[in-house]
C-alpha cells in the first residue's frame, strides 16, 4: 500500500457495546473490502454502524453497497468475493430466507463470505426475537455455521471465521449466528483488538491475484458457473464441498488454538466448549446465548451435589460428530436443547435430530433427551434451566424419560393450552 | 456517427471477443449484439449473465466462448452481482493502485425476462444507486431458454407457449422506466445497426454510473421465421417505428438517424411488413393489429412531445 493512502487504525480497547456493534467492529478489524447490506430487525445496527465506519473514513478503501434487498445483498457479495475481495454482510430471519438462492450460489462458487446473523423467529406470525430456526433452516446450503454465546464471542468468532473460510483447502462461506435482541441489542464490554495484532492473526486476503480458484481478471480470462451435464463433474464438485466441510473441523480447531495464543481467549476446541463435564453424569448440549446462562444453572445444581455439566455447541456446520460421540459416551443422560424447530424431523428439533444421527450405532452412549425451548425469543429463566438439568438428573436416577414428552421431545416452558 | 472505416481502424473492434464455437442457434440476434458490444468494450470487461439463453449458448462446461472474464449468475441477480464486481474493482484499485482494476468495465447481458420481470428489482436498485455498470437487455421478447413463454417484454398479439392466442397486454417500456430513474445514459439499439451498437457502448464505457442499453435481438425459433431473416426483421422493426432507436444522455433524448424521420407517421413502413414475416403473429386479429398501430403512434407521440419540450 502506498504511503499516501489512508489505512485502518485501531488500538486495543475495551468498549461497552451492543452485540451488533461488536459484529461491525469485527468486520472493520478484518479489513473487509466490500459490504453489501440491507436492514432488518434485529440486525439493523450492524449495517448502521458499518455505514458510520465507512462514511467517516475509518475503513479507507472499503466499498459499501446499499442494496435494495437481501437477494441483492448476497448477489453483490458473490460478485465482490469472486472478484477477489474480502466481503461481509449481515441479516436476520426473513432476510436470510430471501437470500436463499444466492446462498447456494456462494457455496457452489466456493466463496469465503462471512455473514452475521442476528437470529429471529420465522413469520408468520411476525416475530423478531431470538430463534435459530432462520439460520438452521439454511442447513443444506453448504454454509458453515456457528453460534455465539457472548458479545465478545461475536467479535472473536467473526475473526476466526475468516481464518477458516479463507483457508485454500476450505473456501466456504459461513454464518456467525447470535440471538436477536438478547445479544444484538444488549450492551457488554468487548475487547476490540489492536489492528496489527489482528493483521498478524488474519493476514489481509486475498492478494492481488484474488482467490486461487476464481478471479475476474482480464489477464486470465475465465468463465464461471457454466451449465454442466449430468455426465460432467457436477457430483464431484458437490463431493468436494462436503469434503471441505469435513476438513474444516481441523482448521476450526487450529483457528481457535491460534486465536487463544494471539488474544488469550479460549473457545474450547473451537467446535464445542465444555463446562464442568469432567466428572459429569448428566450433561446438557446447548447453543447460542442460552449456553451462557446455563453455566450458572450448572453451578447452582452442582451446589446441591449433583454431577452435571454443559456442552456449548459452537458449530452446527460442520457438525462435530466426533465431539458429540465422546460427550455421549462420557455421560449417562444428555439433554439437547434446541431454540429452533425442524418440523417433521425425528425429534422436531434440528440439533437433537443430528445428535441422534451422530451417535447411531455407537455403543454405550448416553440416553438422549431432546428438548425445545425459548422459541421466538420466549424468555428462558435461570429457574427453568435448573429445572431442565434436574429433569435430566431424574431421568438418570429412574431410567425413565419424563412423562410429558411431545412425540419424544420435551417442549419446555410452553404455555398450557387446550 | 462511427463509420465502418473508423471501426476497422480500431484494433480491438477487429478482434472477436465472443468466440466462434458458441452454441447460439443459426441466425441468433443475441450473438450479434454481444459480439458488437464487446468490440466496443474490449477485453478489460467483466461480463455477468443471469439465467437465459446466453447462459447456455456461452458454452457447456468446460467449453467457453468468451475471451474475457465471464460469470453466469442467478436469474434475478444480474444487476446486483455486477454491482458487487464493480465495487470490488474499486476496492482492489484502492489496495493495488495503478493496475488494470481501475480500467475495468462491468457489463451485464440479460434477457428480457431477466430484465423486465425477475431482475427488475435489482436493476432498479442499481439504477437508483447509480452503480457503475453497463446493463444490457438483449430483447428477444420472450423466455426463450425455457421454451418461448411470454415475458413483460412480449408484444401485444404475439403467440408464445403461455399466450397461445396472442398476448393481451402491451410490451413493458423498460428504457422509459430506466430513464425515469434519471441515470446518466439510456439507449436503444437494434442488431441491424451494429455500428450504432459499437458507438453506444463506446460512449457508455466512458460514462461513470449506471448505463442501460436495450437491444432488440430477433430469435428465429422464438419468433418463428427463417434464420436468414434475423437482420432484415430487426431492420423492419426500426423502419416500421416498432422499435425507435434513440439515446437519452443526461436526460436529453436524441434519435438515431434511421429513426429521426419516423417522427412523421407517413415515413414509417407498414406494420404488416414486419408482422407478416413472423409466425408468432400469424393469428393476429384485425383488432389487435389496430391496437398495436395505435400503441406505436402513442409511443411516437411521447417521443415527439419530449423532443419539443427539449427545444424550448
Ligand atoms: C429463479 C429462477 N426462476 C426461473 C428460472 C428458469 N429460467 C431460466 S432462464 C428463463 C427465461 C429467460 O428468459 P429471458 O431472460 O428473456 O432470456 P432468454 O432465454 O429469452 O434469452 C427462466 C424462466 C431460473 N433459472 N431461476
Ligand atoms: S433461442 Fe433465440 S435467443 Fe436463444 S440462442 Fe436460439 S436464436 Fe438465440
Ligand atoms: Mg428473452
Amino acid at each position: 500500500m502506498s504511503k499516501a493512502r489512508k489505512d485502518f487504525t485501531q488500538e486495543q480497547e475495551t468498549k461497552i457495546i451492543k452485540g451488533n456493534v461488536s459484529a461491525a467492529y469485527a468486520a472493520k478489524s478484518a479489513r473487509v473490502q466490500v459490504i453489501g447490506a440491507y436492514p432488518i430487525t434485529p440486525q439493523t445496527t450492524v449495517v448502521e454502524k458499518l455505514s458510520e465506519f465507512v462514511d467517516s473514513g475509518s475503513m479507507p478503501g472499503t466499498q459499501y453497497i446499499k442494496v435494495e434487498s437481501e437477494h441483492s445483498a448476497m448477489a453483490s457479495m458473490v460478485g465482490a468475493s469472486m472478484t477477489g475481495t474480502r466481503t461481509f454482510t449481515a441479516t436476520s430471519g426473513q432476510g436470510l430466507f430471501y437470500m436463499n438462492e444466492m446462498l447456494h450460489w456462494a457455496t457452489g462458487t466456493r466463496l469465503p463470505i462471512v455473514t452475521a446473523i442476528a437470529s429471529r423467529g420465522p413469520a408468520p406470525p411476525w416475530n423478531i426475537w431470538a430463534d435459530f430456526t432462520d439460520v438452521i433452516s439454511q442447513r443444506d446450503t453448504g454454509w458453515m455455521c456457528s453460534f455465539c454465546a457472548t458479545h465478545q464471542e461475536i467479535y472473536d468468532e467473526i475473526l476466526m471465521s475468516y481464518k477458516v473460510c479463507e483457508d485454500y483447502e476450505i473456501l466456504l462461506p459461513k454464518f456467525v449466528a447470535y440471538g436477536g435482541f438478547i445479544l444484538s441489542h444488549t450492551s457488554k464490554p468487548v475487547i476490540i483488538e489492536d489492528q496489527e495484532a489482528v493483521d498478524n492473526y488474519l493476514p489481509p486476503l486475498p492478494d492481488e491475484k484474488g482467490w486461487p480458484h476464481i478471479f475476474m481478471d482480464p489477464e486470465r480470462p475465465m468463465m464461471f458457473g457454466n451449465l454442466i451435464m449430468p455426465s460432467g463433474f457436477y457430483s464431484e464438485f458437490r463431493l468436494k464441498i462436503h469434503d471441505a466441510h469435513m476438513k474444516a473441523k481441523e482448521k476450526i480447531k487450529n483457528a481457535a488454538k491460534e486465536f487463544e495464543k494471539s488474544f488469550g481467549r479460549n473457545y474450547g476446541n473451537g467446535l464445542t466448549q465444555q463446562y464442568k463435564m469432567n466428572d459429569a453424569e448428566v450433561g446438557m448440549l446447548i447453543y447460542g446465548d442460552l449456553a451462557l446462562q446455563m453455566e450458572e444453572a450448572v453451578d447452582l445444581v452442582r451446589e446441591e451435589g449433583y454431577k452435571v455439566g454443559m456442552v456449548k455447541l459452537r458449530y452446527f456446520r460442520p457438525f462435530p460428530v466426533e465431539d458429540i460421540i465422546n460427550i455421549a459416551k462420557s455421560v449417562k443422560v444428555l439433554g439437547v436443547m434446541d431454540r429452533a424447530t425442524a418440523f417433521g424431523s425425528p425429534t422436531g428439533g434440528p440439533v437433537s435430530s443430528e445428535v441422534k444421527t451422530a451417535i447411531e450405532g455407537v455403543e454405550k452412549t448416553a440416553k438422549i433427551l431432546p428438548m425445545i425451548g425459548g422459541l421466538g425469543g420466549r424468555e428462558v429463566t435461570l429457574e427453568q434451566q435448573t429445572e431442565q438439568l434436574k429433569i435430566l438428573i431424574k431421568m438418570n436416577e429412574t431410567g425413565d424419560a419424563p412423562g410429558d414428552l411431545f412425540h419424544g421431545t420435551l417442549w419446555h416452558g410452553k404455555l398450557e393450552v387446550e | 456517427m462511427v463509420t465502418i472505416k473508423q471501426a476497422l481502424d480500431d484494433e480491438i473492434a477487429c478482434k472477436e471477443w465472443f468466440l466462434p464455437g458458441n452454441s447460439c442457434c443459426a441466425g441468433c440476434g443475441l450473438e450479434i449484439a454481444l459480439r458488437w458490444a464487446m468490440k466496443a468494450l474490449g477485453p478489460n470487461t467483466a461480463l455477468v449473465t443471469p439465467a437465459s439463453c446466453l447462459n447456455v449458448v456461452i458454452g457447456l462446461w468446460p467449453k467457453t466462448a468468451p475471451n474475457f472474464p465471464f460469470t453466469n449468475m442467478a436469474f434475478a441477480a444480474g444487476a446486483s452481482a455486477a454491482t458487487g464486481i464493480s465495487e470490488a474493482y474499486k476496492a482492489k484499485a484502492y489496495r493495488f493502485p495503478g493496475k488494470v482494476w481501475e480500467k475495468m468495465t462491468t457489463l451485464v447481458f440479460a434477457g428480457d425476462g431477466g430484465t423486465t420481470d425477475i431482475g427488475i428489482q435489482a436493476l432498479s436498485g442499481a439504477a437508483e444507486r447509480n452503480s457503475n455498470i453497463i446493463y444490457t437487455c438483449y430483447d428477444n421478447e420472450a423466455y426463450m431458454n425455457t421454451g418461448i413463454q411470454r415475458s413483460s417484454s412480449t408484444p401485444h398479439g404475439a403467440k408464445t407457449t403461455t399466450t397461445v392466442f396472442g398476448k393481451e397486454r402491451f410490451k413493458k417500456n423498460l428504457p422509459a422506466i430506466l430513464a425515469a430513474h434519471e441515470i446518466p445514459y439510456v439507449a436503444t439499439c437494434s442488431i441491424s445497426e451494429p455500428l450504432d451498437i459499437y458507438e453506444k457502448y463506446k460512449k457508455a464505457k466512458d460514462i461513470e454510473g449506471c448505463k442501460y442499453i436495450h437491444i432488440l435481438a430477433p430469435c428465429p425459433p422464438g419468433w418463428n421465421y427463417p434464420s436468414e431473416d434475423t437482420v432484415e426483421l430487426a431492420r423492419l422493426a426500426v423502419k416500421t417505428g416498432v422499435w425507435p432507436l434513440y439515446e437519452i444522455e443526461n436526460g436529453i433524448l436524441t434519435l438515431h438517424k434511421k429513426s429521426k424521420s419516423l417522427v412523421d407517421p407517413s415515413k414509417r413502413a407498414p406494420l404488416v411488413d414486419y408482422l407478416s414475416r413472423q409466425k408468432r403473429f400469424s393469428n393476429i386479429s384485425e383488432q389487435a393489429l389496430i391496437k398495436l398501430q395505435e400503441r406505436i403512434a402513442h409511443d411516437w407521440d411521447n417521443i415527439k412531445a419530449k423532443l419539443r419540450a427539449q427545444e424550448k
